[in-house]
Parts: structure tokens; C-alpha cells; sequence
């Protein structure tokens, strides 16, 4: 899941200007698991702004913020509603599925965090930072891309104290977990086999992918 | 051949010291520290934003004590620079004649005083380590060869005695080994025991071994680095001995403050020297590696001290 915090209001506002009539765009996934763009926090924000003196005049909760033939028709129910400007409740992906679809300017409203898994309701961690080859076989499913601050491919730094890492006292050190783990399930054989380091080729951006191009070449 | 391969491979008990760049263009402090050094250690090491704080660069003052006539031992962290970055430096080394290379992961940015900086690690210490034995072939990291003759460098690498699990230190070691390190430094160590297993590494795969020693200056600062600093564990014993040398001075000494500290560094030093004895005698390490931080002017007094 894609994870998102909500901008101070203020940001929101001197994003928005001097305009009036404004559009509210959330996202039915994501960012209403994350409480930054469900309807509650739409009707929330609908609320700040009318109190600071803009109109809202429509706001959608789409099943999915980065799809853009859904988004597009949802759009089409506020073609009329004379918007001058909207702002989006969903991550990055969200935002700019809006934006290239609307000729008015377009605002975030959140930042976007990370890539992450729920442990619960309200405590989200990242687990997977998209390198583009991955590694997890290798390292009992323990991401050491992500789980380490310097992303160290062959083992850990010195940094660890206590088991937690150089950068922040709170956090498991990844090597460590990497560790564990492969000791449970009897790999720790692969701790020693060096890991080529895997070049940053596989990760330029933007990258697309198309599955019919993709099947055709096969 | 560098001094520094000489002694370790011809078996002689090998020193180097560590000295910082300063934070700004005034090198007049590592000029003097130099002459401290000089004709008493193999080699000092120089380092690259240790502690990631923002100084002048390694290869700066590396090449500083080219020209003054004391071998240094060139940290490369891969904090900062991408392989590109990180080979041609070693490119510009190599012209001044610069042969030690210790490769290191380098601490995270966040940790030190220009915590904005971006975090590079395109490559780790392994990983470095192969970008200057790709160079000694006469090729750079994309496989393009290099003009005129390749350089050579003698390869080390740093690893942590006291670290729990070891074994993760001690596998990394071995891929360092791989990867062309020939000799390690270990952070600082106060106990003889954690050094054996590697030390057994090291000679199983005939590779050097250097233990880190670093003074304590106080008893405070004994805790403080045991308690915080990663790899580092003072024994309280140790830390008692600091403070039993303290009480000494008489409370109502007008400079007992003063008398105090230097009670407790007279100590620490005589506590190093009587560390490096002992892992000579037991045969735990190949040599010594002592990070006297900013008080450089006592490692000839710990080599004395220990008989060396
Ligand atoms: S190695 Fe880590 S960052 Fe890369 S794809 Fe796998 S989980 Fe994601
Ligand atoms: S302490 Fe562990 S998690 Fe943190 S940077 Fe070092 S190896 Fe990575």
C-alpha cells in the first residue's frame, strides 16, 4: 500500500490562492486505509475550507485515485460545477492522474510516504522501497534494501547498537533481522556468498511497462 | 610497496595512528601532529568525515603528508560518492602516490552535522574494495580501460570485534577477504578475548589483523563511548581504574580539576600500553591501529610505555 500523511492545512491553503470554487478528489484505497483521503477526512477538509471562505463544489471518493479511465469518469459528474481549482486527497500517483486529466491547476493535499505494509489499523512501516531486482530469496524475506538506512547488500556496518540501528535507537537493525531470520531457517550458508552489488541500471525513472508490448517480445 | 605492507609482511608488530582533516583550510594542527608521528608509526591513517561531520577531504590531507614524508592510509567511505566518485579519487591517489586504502561503509549522514546531506552508499565497503581491485587490472566499473599504467593499492578494511551476533561480523570480514582486503583495522577494543576469532580468520587466510586502540581521557568518557558509541565495550573495571587514578588527587588542590583529568589521561594511556602487551604477547593481532581523537601527542607515549 501506498502510504500518505496529510500536509499541514495551512500548505492546502496557500496552495489554493486566491481562488473560490473548489473540487475535492479522495481515493477509495490507499489513502482511506491511511485516514488522508477517505470521506471523513474529505467532509473534514470540505468543512476548513468553507470556513475559510472557499466553496466546495463536489467532492468523490473514487474506488481508485491512479486509475485513469475510473478517474476520468468520475470526473465527468462535476464537468459543470464551475471548479477553479481541485484539491486531490491521495498520494503522488493520485494527484497526477487528476492533474492530466483537468485543465484547471491541481493541489495535493498529502505528501506520500512510502511503499508499506498495515500492521494494524493505524501503524503502517515500509518493507519495500521498489529496487527493481529483488533480493528477498536471498535474505530470508528480509529486505535489506529498506530494512537498512544504507541499503548494504553484504552484511551490516558496524553502526548497530544494542541490535538497533546507527540512525535511530528505536529501529531494528536490518542485518540483524536478515540474521535471524536465515538462522531459523537454516540459511545462514547464504550470509556468505557475496552479493554482486546490484547497480542503480534496473531502477532509472520514469519507467513504464506495457504487458502486450512485454507478451509480444517474449 | 607501501611501509605499511613492508612491516605487516615482514612480520614486524605494525603501527598506524589516525589523524582528522580539519573543519576548514587550516592544516597547520595535522602539520604539527605530523612531526609527533614521524619515525613512530608505519603509517597514519586520514579520515573522510568520520563521524559524518563535514571536514576537508581525506585525499586533501592524504596528499599533504605525501609531501611532508609520512605514509598515510587513505579512508574511502561510501557515504558520499557514487563508484564513479569513489574510482576516481582513487585514480588521483594513485598519481600522488598515495598506496593505503581503507575501505569503509562510512557512519549515516543523520548521525553527523550536515544531516540534509543526501545518503549515496552506490557502493558498500565491499563493494569498494572491488572498485580498486578493478582498477589495478587497468579497467574502471563500466569495463573501459584506463591510460597508461594501472595503478596499485594495498587494500584494508575495518571490522568490529564486539558485536553481538559476531558471526555477521565475522562473515562480512570474509567477503571483505574475497573482495582483496589484506589488512583489517578493528574498531576499538579493551579486551583481549573478542579478538580471537578473528584474529584466526585473519590467519587462516593470511591476511593482518591490527587491533584498534583507542586511550580512554576520562572515566566519563570511558562510559560515555561504552554506553553509546557502536563496537565499543569498556570493561567497569577499566572504568574504576579511571576513576580510582582520579580520587588520588587531593579535593582541596586548587587545580583539582585540572590535576584530575590529567591523572585519569596519564592512566589511559598506561592502560592502552598495557592492552597492546597483551595482545602482542598472546599473538591476538598483527599490529596495532590507535585513535588517540585529537590527542595525538600520546601515542608515542603509549608506544614507549609499552615497550615498543
Ligand atoms: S529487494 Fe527490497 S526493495 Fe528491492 S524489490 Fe525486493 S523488497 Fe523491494
Ligand atoms: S546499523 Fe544495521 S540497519 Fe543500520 S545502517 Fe548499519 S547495517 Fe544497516
Amino acid at each position: 500500500m501506498i502510504i500518505t500523511k496529510a500536509k499541514p492545512t495551512q500548505d492546502v491553503l496557500d496552495m489554493l490562492g486566491n481562488v473560490k470554487k473548489v473540487l475535492l478528489t479522495g481515493c477509495g484505497e490507499c489513502s482511506t486505509t491511511c485516514r488522508t483521503g477517505g470521506v471523513e477526512e474529505l467532509d473534514a477538509m470540505e468543512k476548513f475550507l468553507t470556513e475559510n471562505g472557499y466553496e466546495v463544489v463536489g467532492k468523490c471518493v473514487p474506488q481508485l485515485s491512479c486509475n485513469k479511465n475510473l478517474m476520468k469518469r468520475e470526473l465527468k459528474a462535476f464537468k459543470d460545477s464551475g471548479y477553479e481549482a481541485v484539491v486531490v486527497m491521495s498520494c503522488g500517483d493520485g494527484t497526477q492522474t487528476v492533474a492530466g486529466l483537468v485543465d484547471s491547476p491541481v493541489y495535493p493535499a498529502n505528501d506520500t510516504m512510502f511503499l508499506g505494509e498495515i500492521e494494524r489499523l493505524t501503524l503502517f512501516s515500509e518493507a519495500c522501497r521498489m529496487c527493481g531486482d529483488c533480493v528477498l530469496g536471498k535474505t530470508g524475506g528480509v529486505c535489506p534494501i529498506t530494512k537498512c538506512a544504507k541499503s548494504l547488500v553484504n552484511g551490516p556496518c558496524g553502526g548497530a547498537k544494542n541490535g538497533k540501528c546507527e540512525t535511530n535507537p528505536d529501529v531494528e537493525c536490518g542485518w540483524i533481522l536478515i540474521y535471524d531470520k536465515l538462522k531459523k531457517l537454516g540459511q545462514l550458508d547464504k550470509l556468505y556468498v557475496a552479493n554482486d552489488d546490484k547497480g542503480y541500471k534496473k531502477n532509472l525513472y520514469p519507467m513504464t511497462i506495457n504487458l502486450k508490448e512485454d507478451a509480444a517480445n517474449e | 610497496m607501501s611501509n605499511l605492507q613492508k612491516a605487516l609482511e615482514s612480520g614486524k608488530f605494525a603501527i598506524t595512528a589516525e589523524m582528522a582533516p580539519p573543519k576548514g583550510v587550516d592544516f597547520s594542527h595535522q602539520i604539527a601532529v605530523v612531526e609527533q608521528l614521524r619515525g613512530k608509526v608505519d603509517a597514519c591513517n586520514v579520515t573522510d568525515y568520520q563521524s559524518s561531520s563535514l571536514k576537508a577531504s581525506s585525499i586533501g590531507l592524504c596528499i599533504k603528508l605525501i609531501q611532508l614524508g609520512i605514509e598515510p592510509v587513505l579512508q574511502m567511505t561510501g557515504r558520499d560518492r557514487s563508484r564513479m566518485a569513489i574510482q576516481g579519487d582513487f585514480m588521483a591517489a594513485a598519481a600522488f602516490g598515495i598506496e593505503n586504502i581503507l575501505a569503509l561503509t562510512g557512519d549515516h549522514p543523520t548521525v553527523g552535522d550536515c544531516p540534509e546531506s543526501k545518503p549515496v552508499y552506490d557502493l558498500d565497503s565491499v563493494g569498494i574494495l572491488r572498485a580498486a581491485v578493478q582498477l589495478t587490472t587497468g579497467f574502471d566499473c563500466g569495463g573501459n580501460k584506463l591510460d597508461g599504467a594501472a595503478p596499485y593499492y594495498y587494500l584494508g578494511a575495518c571490522t568490529t570485534p564486539v558485536y553481538d551476533p559476531v558471526e555477521l561480523q565475522l562473515m562480512k570480514m570474509k567477503k571483505k577477504i574475497d573482495a582483496g582486503a589484506k589488512f583489517f583495522q578493528t574498531q576499538g577494543v579493551y579486551e583481549a578475548e573478542p579478538m580471537k576469532p578473528f584474529m584466526e580468520m585473519a590467519e587462516k587466510y593470511g591476511v593482518y589483523l591490527m587491533a584498534g586502540i583507542i586511550p580512554c581521557k576520562t572515566a566519563a568518557m570511558a562510559k560515555y563511548m561504552s554506553n553509546n558509541v557502536p563496537g565499543i565495550r569498556v570493561p567497569e573495571y577499566q572504568i574504576e581504574r579511571l576513576k580510582a587514578a582520579a580520587a588520588k588527587v587531593p579535593a582541596d588542590d586548587p587545580n583539582v580539576k585540572k590535576l584530575k583529568a590529567a591523572v585519569q589521561e596519564a592512566e589511559g594511556i598506561t592502560m592502552s600500553a598495557e592492552f597492546l602487551a597483551e595482545l602482542k604477547e598472546k599473538g591476538l593481532c598483527h599490529g596495532a591501529h590507535i585513535m588517540a581523537i585529537g590527542a595525538e601527542e600520546n601515542v608515542p607515549k603509549i608506544l614507549a610505555e609499552a615497550g615498543f
